[in-house]
């Protein structure tokens, strides 16, 4: 589509530049032609986001953001509001795979070094991102009001407390807006999990995506496809964004949704997993669970807080845990991008990592017993020498040599 | 536009005066909405003190009670359970009551409490702020082979002894604190009150 001037587009894109941010987002932005299973889901995690606030937004039309009426309310929904229960369940439900799809596009920029140069921003974006998100998806836990709403939020502020001088104490009763876990906190959560968060993540997505497009998406072999243009400056190994990866990404879609239904239609709950069964109780502010766990997607930093027997280093090193992720593209020092060319140090830590955040997410989300407790000592080490040991085995190690051209591909 | 004649230096201190009675603006802005955040004059009268009749505990029974929407734990112990507190020193974090904070001076005992048998504590960890569990029989349990009775926190295993004093260990740093507390008469306890006639 180039300018046409008698047309109505041409009388817009004289007063707003649609064609041109089209042409330059959609059809002619060129992406590598050899995106694999992992770039579905940057894709994916956009969609759930929709989704979440889509729901989300209607789920306020029946919630009583109020101690007395919240537990009650959202019963409500499932029960007496028509459609109420696929509604909240596409919420619930949804945050669950929203976090699968989100940890899964960190994995993919991790594999194959997504990060790196020059991609530092968008990795910090991402990471804002997903600040943003446990903070959101927090609070909107909080929200129904059951105990694990109520003891999720006593531990989680609690966290604070841990800051000493005296600062610890009143930014907990800040936070809370009360002495205790109260109606005012809840009523916060409330504003902060609909209005002032959504607002920030929306914001920092825009943002990320942005910087992706201003130097253009990585790929499995981490070749720089802006090297090598034919004569009319289009990338040799890459293909506009739409129509080939939009109707790529369909597939991916509708295989994601068809794993999502099934989980929404026939275990919402998730085995507990999802919506935690001691939250089906309503708060009760002198009572704790027998058994507390958050829910599965923070099970990781919660089990590297718990695997520290002290309170002030148990805060600090599951603050540490998240903080290291935000330096990562400065912790790799490999001359390559994607494991593919990485030696053999960077590729059995790059699988142990992964499957030992799977390890630490089902420790989190397990009673403390005194060998599950050694394990997740075991594990908290492991999660940190992957990162503390970057800058020197990635620098050591004998690198595999680039291809000039990507691989594989259509 | 031209930038002939252009005092540069004046321009810069305007810019940078206007910015900074700008952020200062702001600052004053700010205000407001952080103190909306601090707890309402509501919830600040919320904090009366609660009456307890204690005569129906019996030895060994745990009654909760509710002051300013916390827990109270209060504990009839047993002669023998007084016996072992004194035993338990080398296991505990904070056997002497060094941390003065965690209770009130008439409670800085070996009991810590104001009757050596009535012990009230608040219901609170002192690690994440969860409502530990009452473990009262002396047994082996899953958490503590050689349990002398005490409460065990069930979000990250803190373990108390039947004087709410932290065992070594625990993620914990602080003993149970002791609520300011006073008996009306005989068997009523009086939860938020330091001092008779209060």
């Amino acid at each position: 589509m180039s300018k046409q001037q008698n047309t109505l587009m041409g009388w817009i894109d004289d007063r707003l530049p649609v064609t041109q941010t089209y042409e330059k987002h959609m059809s002619k932005y060129y992406a590598p032609k050899n995106f694999n299973f992992w770039y579905f889901f940057g894709v994916l995690s956009m969609m759930m986001l929709a989704n979440q606030i889509l729901t989300g937004v209607w789920l306020t039309m029946n919630f009583v953001p109020s101690a007395e009426g919240a537990f009650a309310s959202v019963e409500f929904i499932m029960r007496d509001v028509q459609w109420g229960w696929l509604i909240r369940y596409l919420h619930s439900t949804g945050a669950t795979f929203f976090f699968i799809a989100v940890y899964l596009h960190m994995m993919r920029a991790v594999l194959y070094g997504s990060y790196q140069k020059p991609r530092e921003l968008i990795w910090i974006f991402g990471m804002l991102i997903y600040l943003a998100l446990m903070a959101e998806a927090f609070m909107g836990y909080v929200l129904p009001w059951g105990q694990m709403s109520y003891w999720g939020a006593q531990v989680i502020i609690s966290l604070f407390s841990v800051i000493p001088f005296g600062i610890g104490d009143a930014l907990t009763e800040w936070i809370r807006g009360d002495f205790l876990i109260s109606g005012a906190t809840l009523n916060r959560f409330f504003a902060l999990h609909v209005v002032a968060v959504p607002l920030v993540i929306v914001g920092l997505v825009v943002v990320h995506l942005l910087a992706l497009h201003e130097v253009g998406s990585n790929n499995p072999d981490g070749v720089d496809i802006k090297k090598l243009k034919d004569e009319n400056g289009k990338p040799l190994d890459g293909i506009p964004f739409h129509p080939y990866y939009t109707v790529h990404d369909l597939v991916g879609i509708v295989v994601f949704l068809m794993i999502f239904c099934t989980v929404l239609f026939f275990f919402p709950e998730g085995n507990g997993f999802a919506l935690e069964y001691a939250n089906f109780e309503p708060a009760n502010g002198l009572k704790t669970p027998a058994h507390i766990a958050p829910v599965w997607y923070f099970g990781s930093f919660y089990a590297i807080l718990r695997a520290v027997p002290d309170k002030l280093f148990g805060v600090m090193a599951m603050g540490a845990a998240i903080a290291i992720l935000f330096v990562l593209p400065w912790l790799d020092r490999s001359p390559v991008k994607s494991w593919r060319y990485k030696g053999w140090i960077s590729k059995i830590f790059i699988v142990v990592f992964g499957f030992n955040f799977v390890l630490l997410t089902w420790l989190g989300t397990q009673p403390a017993t005194a060998t599950l407790t050694s394990i997740a000592q075991v594990a908290s080490v492991i999660y940190f020498s992957f990162f503390i040991g970057m800058p020197f085995y990635t620098r050591m190690e004998k690198t595999k040599p680039v291809p000039e051209r990507v691989t594989g591909g259509h | 536009m031209s930038q002939d004649g252009v005092n540069k230096t004046r321009r810069t201190l305007l810019v940078g005066a206007t910015g900074a009675v700008g952020a200062v603006g702001a600052g004053f802005l700010a205000v407001p909405f952080v103190k909306s955040w601090l707890p309402s004059e509501k919830a600040k009268a919320a904090g009366a003190p609660a009456k307890v009749d204690v005569s129906k505990i019996e030895p060994g029974a745990m009654l909760t009670a509710e002051w300013r929407g916390k827990p109270v734990y209060i504990v009839r112990r047993t002669p023998e359970t007084l016996d072992t507190l004194g035993t338990l020193a080398g296991r505990l974090k904070d056997p002497e009551n060094s941390n003065k904070e965690q209770q009130p001076a008439y409670a800085d005992n070996g009991f810590r409490s104001r009757k050596p048998e009535l012990l009230v504590l608040l219901g609170v960890c002192t690690h994440l702020g969860c409502a530990p569990k009452y473990f009262a029989e002396v047994k082996p349990e899953p958490f503590d082979s050689d349990w002398k009775g005490g409460w065990y926190c069930p979000c990250h295993g803190s373990r108390f002894d039947l004087a709410g004093r932290v065992f070594n260990g625990s993620p914990a740093a602080a003993n149970l604190v002791v609520p300011p507390y006073t008996y009306e008469s005989e068997n009523v306890l009086v939860i938020g009150v330091d001092e008779e006639n209060a």
